[in-house]
């Protein structure tokens, strides 16, 4: 065969126009971050809009963020931090040369936390929203008691809606993705020398975290809660 | 190089800070620290967080200069992103709003 000639035997996973093991994986990480670059971009176009308009309507922004479910918020920051850490340990659990069962509990456990976190955001806080007419579009209702600024309070909301929605619609592909990984790993595809699938969909969870980890201040505590409960 | 294996105790010691900054953001958006300083401690606390998430869970400390490199570059677009909105919008009072050529040119008439 023609074929023996040029191409020598290589590992698995192992792509042919690479010195070794060790460039392929940075040239991985570099790729994956190039894509989380554009990412970066994606969002902060949102984050600097959220930061003008936040100083252009300041008190309507505040009252706006006040009507968050912050128990919530708080606890979804929890839950998707712990995701990041069993997505973490499942990467780990492919470096050190673990059985494959310990790659699938790890991903299996990510993929459970990242649904509570959608389960309690979509059921929960925006059900509730909904309720109290807090949904620009479906029903908004502009309260009395809000004053001057009342109008401009949906503003704040489709920030919100649009923000938190953008992520997680991130969360929902991310989901699919390790779907798609824990099925690969079941079948022992990742060993100790390969395993950049699970590197590089760790990097896109942890970014989403870390978007997340914006959003959590920027939406629920910078409007002032201590007006709310201290005697102001 | 990248073939760096952290341990589980390093992962987990970060997810301990990570809930502990996580807390304090919290519990002090309670409490009225005055003007802006509430704003400048919950970013500040944000910022750390994240900085933790990407040296160590996303193996950036571990990782070739080229790749810290490309990491850099994108928070320097955003800081170009968020900087240029800013230095338009928050600038946009300094001088007089110009009139139009209605102004400039009362006398004369389009007819």
């Amino acid at each position: 065969m023609a074929d023996t000639a040029v191409h020598h035997a290589h590992p698995p996973g192992f792509a042919h126009q690479f010195e070794d093991m060790e460039q392929q994986r940075d040239a991985d990480s570099l790729g994956m971050w190039v894509f989380l670059v554009t990412e970066i971009m994606f969002f902060g176009g949102l984050f600097a809009t959220y930061i003008v308009y936040r100083s252009l309507y300041l008190h309507a922004f505040e009252i706006g963020s006040r009507l968050l479910k912050v128990n919530f918020g708080a606890v979804n920051t929890a839950i998707l931090i712990g995701s990041s850490l069993t997505m973490a340990l499942a990467i780990h659990a492919a470096q050190a040369g673990k059985r494959k069962t310990e790659q699938v509990t790890f991903l299996v456990l990510t993929m459970i936390q990242g649904a509570i976190f959608l389960f309690l955001k979509f059921n929960f806080e925006w059900r509730a929203d909904y309720a109290e007419h807090l949904i620009p579009g479906f029903g908004f209702i502009i309260r009395q008691e809000w004053g001057a600024a009342g109008s401009h309070v949906p503003m704040f909301f489709l920030f919100y809606f649009f923000m938190t929605g953008l992520h997680a619609l991130h969360m929902i592909i991310g989901f699919g993705i390790l779907i798609v990984l824990t099925v690969m790993a079941n079948q022992g595809r990742f060993n100790a020398d390969y395993y950049a699938p699970l590197e590089v969909t760790g990097l896109y969870w942890h970014f989403v975290d870390i978007v997340w980890i914006f959003l959590f201040p920027l939406l629920y505590l910078i409007g002032g809660r201590y007006a709310m409960s201290g005697g102001h | 190089m990248s073939e760096h294996v952290v341990p589980v105790k390093t992962y987990v010691g970060i997810f301990i800070a990570l809930l502990c900054l996580t807390a304090l953001t919290t519990g002090i958006a309670f409490v009225d620290l005055g003007a802006e300083l509430n704003t400048v401690v919950a970013l500040a606390i944000a910022v750390a967080k994240m900085l933790l998430v990407i040296l160590f869970f996303m193996h950036v400390k571990y990782s070739p200069g080229l790749t810290k490199l490309v990491v850099l570059a994108g928070f320097f677009f955003l800081a170009i992103l968020i900087s240029l909105t800013l230095a338009d919008e928050l600038t946009r009072g300094w001088t007089a709003n110009p009139g139009g050529w209605s102004v400039i040119l009362p006398s004369v008439r389009f007819l």
